[in-house]
């Protein structure tokens, strides 16, 4: 019985490890790629590791194209998101949690309307909007449209509705005026919820692909995600070391972030599910 | 009526004005500039040579055979990454809930694609797809199995793509199914070990309809997600070959610039099926899903 026991854990274990492997090895690859030479990834079979690390490849893929202003753009607009947003969703969550007034559910409804309708659908509308305003050589086209974070407001509704009313009571008739209230208790106590909102933003906006394609016609204002996406055409569609070069330069922001702070990320996208 | 009452009455509108200007301004205002340019034929360049068309860009759209290939393409992507997703995802979770070392890294390690861009996901595949330099022909030759061309033949490129998008959704999914899991009460499988119930009976009929609420949660999700796909499709294949991986959004996208009436009709068209498709499931959550 116990042997029998110990198969199963052992099938268990490499089971896990191959499940692993399949969802990590392609990063390898793509590091490995990335520092190989033209030769070597012309091999068949591949080459699983390169015979001398080719490190210029990552200046080859940064040199093809304005690779510094990508990636200020994509900075901008990361951080810009992300601090326009908190300055937006805390005095509506707020609101929302904490007052009654005319037309409160209506409102809010419509904050969930706005959840489901993706950018898919307004791109065109909202490229004719920037484009009448004069705006699409600007990077206000990625920034603007991401004001109103309809998944922040809802989150933190909720946790501001957690908060106990005597808190709140007790700093009124400490003379404290709202704002106070809001900025001296409510947001100090939200903190993870902030946390969570604000590394969704950061990892939604420096990973996105569509709404900079269609917003933008000029690579001063491109993020680094559509210039690595050109680097096929700059660099020819074979050149794979120079392609996963760029590859990397763009991932491995993300994942330093992932490996200190995975268990606030993996909640972020958790609640962000959970709606 | 006083300052201060009038700022009191006043504040809560203040307070989420600007939240509800963006909403307004960036995401309902735009559903109708949509619908209403869908009724033009419109000039980029001149618009007042935009000409008022009233419904002929829809008629136009429900007689074009590429219309209905893009039709049919997102429908076939759509079932297909729901269905491998969801049994995937469910058979991972299930497997991986006991809450152990071992089991969270295995999580973190098949979540790290959800959080990379989809361009570096998309571009890494292309590379591992390549039909005579590409890593997964090499493991199938390996194998003794046919090899594939992958994306660049019009038999296998939806496939392809569909692999993708579930690789890269799996991670996700997985997580919120084993907090689901995980939010069972222990003391229901106690009650039900008692009983003697078999494993695969304690499943169906505890397990399942317990996280069914998480179930259909993931349906909508899903479902809605895959209607919009595009960065794949853009990055990969560019609708082909042959138009074989030609979507929804990338037809719209396609004709963005050329004829704007038209795709917006087409947009509009997007926007009645993801309007359906919310509408139909909330009505079955409401019905159907097991509320504790």
């Amino acid at each position: 019985m116990k042997k029998h026991n110990n198969i199963w854990l052992t099938v268990d274990t490499v089971l896990k490890v191959v499940i692993l492997l399949a969802f990590i090895f392609p990063f390898l690859w793509m590091i490995s790629t990335s520092l190989q030479t033209l030769e070597e990834t012309m091999k068949f079979p591949p080459t699983i590791l390169p015979e001398v690390p080719q490190w210029l490849n990552f200046v080859d893929a940064m040199t093809s194209g304005p690779f510094a202003t990508y990636a200020r753009n994509s900075l901008i607009v990361t951080i810009s998101v992300i601090i326009i947003q908190l300055l937006v969703m805390i005095p509506a969550a707020y609101a929302f949690a904490k007052y009654e007034f005319f037309g409160k559910n209506v409102l809010f409804a419509l904050v969930l309307i706005a959840f489901m309708i993706p950018g898919q659908l307004t791109f065109i509308p909202i490229y004719l909007m920037m484009a009448d305003w004069g705006l699409i050589k600007t990077l206000l086209p990625q920034i603007l449209p991401f004001m109103s974070n309809a998944f922040g407001i809802f989150l933190l509704r909720q946790y501001f509705m957690q908060i106990p009313e005597e808190i709140i009571e007790a700093a009124r008739l400490d003379n404290a005026n709202e704002f106070k209230i809001m900025w001296k208790i409510m947001v100090p106590m939200s903190k993870p919820a902030l946390a969570t909102v604000a590394l969704f933003s950061f990892v939604s906006h420096w990973n996105d692909y569509f709404w900079p394609l269609v917003m933008t016609d000029s690579n001063e204002v491109r993020p680094l995600t559509l210039g690595i996406s050109m680097l096929r055409e700059t660099e020819g569609i074979s050149n794979w070391h120079i392609i996963m070069a760029g590859n990397v330069v763009l991932v491995v922001p993300i994942l330093i972030v992932y490996l200190f702070c995975s268990k606030q990320i993996v909640r972020a996208f958790v609640y962000s599910g959970i709606k | 009526m006083s300052r201060g009452k009038l700022w009191e009455k006043l504040r809560p509108y203040v307070m989420i004005g600007p939240a509800m200007i963006g909403i307004g301004l960036f995401v309902i205002y735009p559903l109708f500039y949509l619908i209403y340019l869908s009724l033009f034929k419109f000039n980029l360049m001149n618009r007042n040579m935009s000409k008022f068309v009233g419904l002929d860009n829809y008629i136009q759209i429900l007689g074009r055979q590429d219309f209905y290939k893009s039709l049919t393409n997102t429908v076939v992507y759509t079932a297909g990454v729901v269905i491998l997703t969801l049994a995937l995802s469910l058979l991972i979770a299930v497997w991986l809930s006991k809450r152990t070392r071992v089991n969270a890294i295995v999580q973190a390690g098949i979540f790290t694609p959800h959080i990379i861009s989809i361009v570096s996901v998309s571009l890494i595949w292309l590379w591992m797809m390549e039909p005579s330099l590409g890593f997964l022909n090499y493991i199938l030759k390996g194998l003794g199995l046919p090899t594939s061309q992958w994306l660049q033949s019009s038999k296998s490129a939806m496939m392809s793509i569909i692999i993708v998008s579930v690789w890269q959704a799996i991670g996700y999914y997985t997580l919120i199914l084993v907090a689901a899991l995980q939010g069972v009460s222990p003391t229901i499988y106690e009650a039900a070990a008692l009983d003697n119930a078999s494993k695969v009976k304690v499943f169906r009929k505890i397990t399942l309809p317990l996280i069914s609420p998480q179930l259909f949660f993931i349906l909508i999700i899903m479902t809605i997600g895959s209607f919009k796909v595009f960065d794949t499709v853009k990055i990969m294949t560019g609708g082909g070959p042959n138009n074989a991986t030609n979507t929804l959004v990338y037809y719209i996208y396609s004709y963005r610039t050329t004829n704007i009436g038209y795709a917006a009709a087409a947009g509009v068209v997007l926007m009645i099926i993801i309007g359906i498709l919310t509408i139909i499931y909330f009505r079955l959550m409401a019905k159907k899903v097991h509320y504790q």
